[in-house]
């Protein structure tokens, strides 16, 4: 086989040269004598990484859509300050590498105003120092990790839900109190989720812990762990789990007829999610039954509880825009940061910039449809500061007590006592 | 063939020994190409260049398979774990001692050449699916060997590292993306340059004589076991290039970063490209590269909705695939070639026909 014919080898260098510049023609974005790249006279353009094929895609690709909604929803009602809110989500696959290849798409090539709502621990971290190098808004990230929240090292990043250790801490002294002197084992997921969750459980249940099982995402059988947790005789598992794990640690309590109480995280505790997965699992042999009792938390409105203001405008939101997708947990987590990315912009001025929509994110938020509050602020750039606990009931979560915050370290759990402000009904935040 | 070289002894003997020596063939290529290239380079954008930079690395990965496949008749579905233990060194020692880029590169190829001698020392006992089943259990084992250490390797979460310095005197506006373009430029021309070389000496005669008859090739003397090693060897030490130049573009170094498609990317682009030429190689980068943010591109602009959106561009991408397949079974370069070779084809056809009604000076000329 010949390998190389010489004038053939030349004329194909050049053409694969051209081929290449032919090929990166890009589209620029960003208007003429604007504020800022992404901010034109009539719209605002934002853009966020997302799994949208692949494992972690069922679910999470939902929320782009929901924010999508929410965006539009406003813009039917004028938009804010009169621009047009559009995000453009990209698919990274949850894979680290098309990560930072879409992060430079879409702040080099689309020209996007801010990072909204980038997807995931092991892939945002990826492009955290890029995003803050290149000075663009990196709001609330859709993860629970503490890494969020470095306002010298990381200025332009925000977190945005729960962090886990704070949820493991809030959720350890509810069974520490429900459940004095019994036996727990802990569940999680062996990454920074677990770690930091266990982290807050440690703060409460460590004199009843009687077994530490790990998983590694991506391993479906967990039969090994089951069977040490069952041998530990352990009456509570708590749980850091994502949706799929929380199923399986059920239909292996199932097999092995084992029904301990299930303590588990906001991310691994949303009821729709949760019935879709134990029928696709079993075929649907087992029913959403088998999730009543699972106590949970959330600092979210829980989905089923139609009397509150902002459930009744994501379902309208829902009914309108993205009907076809089922109304659970996902989709009103991207309408709630759709909520916050209009406030944070409605605070930002009349000619928001990247530097003005940051410091109206420092001037602090309200939580909207949050239970809890943010704790935005200069030397803080960490989310919403607590949970409620929750069981789910007849496949909703029914809530219990109060909501509860607390902080990243030995603080004390303490109740919020503030009621909920109404939603808005045309979506769009009160002026400030 | 007479007639061209009487014209280039006309021309002068300078350019005609740079022709038919093959290294400084080699070279001379090399060079013209990196001037277009840097030339290129000055006028993309900064995320025109991140893509450029792509190209080079995974040229660099699918030239060193080429070979293997290409040329010594081994499949390999491993390669995307090759390039994670290419990328691991990288970022272990950029994060540690301080050396500089280009000897943390060398290194990575070394160790990367080191794991090719085990899983070649493994795969030359294995023949086809057997083969293909065991480099695939590379592909899929290993990179989960960061959770197993977790301190050392990251976990899930991998490794993240600054991006590559650019240096000085380049001046304070240089684009980072530009000088990433230029590193992994460098190394494409400096893989291309060595791999050129090497197959078409002795060892890539070897190589070929293994993949096109094995006991032929042990007749004539040669040591087929340590001649597949050897390929794979190679090989791996491209692979282990790409990962380094990896690190350079994307600065990290993550389990998630090296799925099984990564391997499967890297032999599309071996077969897209023609299989056992490194020129396809060149093809099979770009198209790997481009394809998916074309047909992403496209999928966008057809406005449909998100979910159609998102797995539109696979199917796309799926399609093309398909139909390079059909319409150049021999890859892109084997199309080429092919076209080139059907125009000379009817040059000399037209040659002949002419060539009973004039008989004459041209006649003569043909040996």
């Amino acid at each position: 086989m010949r390998l190389f014919t010489r004038p053939l080898g030349a004329a194909c260098l050049v053409a694969a040269l051209v081929i290449g510049v032919a090929a990166c023609g890009s589209s620029g974005g960003g208007g003429g004598g604007s504020s800022a790249p992404g901010v034109t006279k009539t719209s605002v353009t934002v853009g966020g990484h997302f799994p949208l094929t692949g494992p972690a895609a069922p679910g999470y690709s939902e929320i782009p859509r929901a924010i999508d909604a929410y965006f539009r929803f406003i813009n039917a009602a004028g938009g804010i300050n009169g621009r047009k809110l559009k995000i453009i989500a990209r698919d990274d696959g949850y894979n680290p590498t098309n990560t930072v290849k879409v992060t430079r798409q879409l702040t080099l090539q689309d020209k996007i105003f801010a990072m909204l709502n980038g997807l995931g621990t092991p892939t945002h971290t990826k492009v955290v120092d890029f995003l803050n190098a290149s000075k663009v808004p990196d709001l609330f990230v859709a993860s629970g990790c503490l890494c969020w929240d470095e306002p010298s090292k990381h200025p332009e990043t925000f977190g945005w839900q729960t962090d886990y250790l704070v949820e493991g801490k809030i959720l350890g002294q509810y069974i520490a109190q429900h459940f004095k002197g019994k036996k727990v084992a802990y569940f999680t997921q062996n990454d920074d989720f677990g770690q930091d969750g266990a982290k807050g459980f440690d703060q409460y249940l460590k004199s009843q812990v009687v077994t530490r099982q790990t998983y590694e995402p991506g391993d479906t059988n967990i039969g090994p762990q089951m069977a040490k947790i069952k041998a530990s005789g352990a009456d509570v598992i708590a749980m850091m789990t994502i949706p799929a794990y929380t199923a399986l640690v059920e239909l292996a309590g199932l097999k092995l007829g084992f029904h301990p109480q299930i303590a588990v995280s906001n991310v691994g505790g949303d009821p729709t999610t949760l019935a879709g997965l134990l029928k696709a699992f079993s075929k649907g042999k087992a029913g959403a039954s088998l999730i009543d009792g699972i106590i949970t938390a959330g600092y979210l409105p829980p989905t089923g509880e139609a009397s509150n203001s902002w459930v009744k405008l994501f379902k309208k939101i829902h009914a309108k825009y993205i009907p076809k997708l089922p109304f659970d947990g996902n989709v009103e987590y991207g309408m709630a940061v759709g909520y916050t990315f209009a406030q944070a912009l409605q605070k930002a001025g009349k000619s928001p910039t990247r530097q003005s929509i940051v410091s109206a994110v420092e001037g602090g938020l309200q939580p909207g449809p949050g239970l809890v509050p943010f704790r935005f602020g200069k030397d803080s750039h960490a989310g919403y500061t607590g949970v409620q606990i929750g069981k789910i009931k007849n496949g909703t979560i029914v809530l219990e007590g109060q909501p509860m915050t607390t902080d990243d370290g030995s603080g004390a759990i303490k109740p919020y006592t503030k009621s909920q402000a109404a939603a808005p009904a045309n979506g769009i935040p009160a002026g400030t | 063939m007479a007639t061209r070289v009487d014209v280039s002894v006309t021309r002068g003997g300078a350019a005609r020994r740079v022709v038919d020596h093959t290294l400084l063939r080699h070279l001379a290529i090399a060079v013209a190409a990196g001037v277009v290239l840097w030339l290129i380079t000055l006028s993309l954008g900064s995320f025109d260049n991140i893509q450029l930079a792509t190209m080079g690395y995974y040229f660099v990965a699918v030239a060193g398979l080429t070979v293997l496949t290409g040329l010594n008749g081994q499949i390999s579905l491993g390669h995307g774990a090759l390039m994670a233990i290419g990328a691991y060194t990288t970022v272990k020692l950029q994060s540690g001692p301080g050396w500089p880029l280009a000897l943390i590169l060398v290194v990575a190829v070394i160790v990367t050449a080191l794991a090719g001698i085990a899983a070649g020392a493994a795969a030359a006992r294995l023949r086809g699916p057997y083969l293909a089943g065991a480099t695939l259990a590379l592909a899929v084992g290993l990179p989960s060997l960061a959770d197993k250490f977790p301190k050392f390797l990251g976990a899930s979460n991998g490794i993240t590292v600054p991006p590559p310095t650019v240096p000085s005197s380049l001046g304070a506006t240089f684009p980072l993306e530009r000088w990433q373009a230029w590193i992994t430029i460098l190394g494409g021309l400096a893989t291309y340059v060595l791999l050129a070389n090497l197959v078409r000496s002795r060892v890539g005669r070897s190589l070929r004589a293994v993949r096109d008859d094995e006991i032929a090739a042990e007749l004539c003397g040669l040591h087929v076991p340590r001649t597949q090693v050897l390929a794979f060897v190679i090989s791996a030490a491209c692979a282990g290039l790409a990962g380094g130049l990896f690190v350079v573009v994307n600065n990290l170094a993550a389990p998630g970063s090296f799925p099984l498609s990564l391997s499967v990317a890297v032999l599309t682009g071996v077969i897209l490209g023609g299989l056992g030429s490194l020129m396809g190689a060149v093809w099979g980068a770009a198209l790997i590269v481009l394809i998916p943010t074309w047909s992403d591109d496209l999928s966008k602009a057809m406005n449909l909705s998100q979910n159609v959106q998102a797995n539109l561009s696979i199917a796309i991408y799926g399609l093309v695939l398909i139909g390079v397949m059909l319409a150049a079974p021999r890859g892109l370069q084997g199309l080429i070639e092919r076209i080139v070779g059907l125009g000379r084809g009817l040059r000399a056809n037209q040659q002949r026909s002419r060539g009973p009604q004039r008989p004459g000076k041209e006649e003569k000329s043909e040996p």
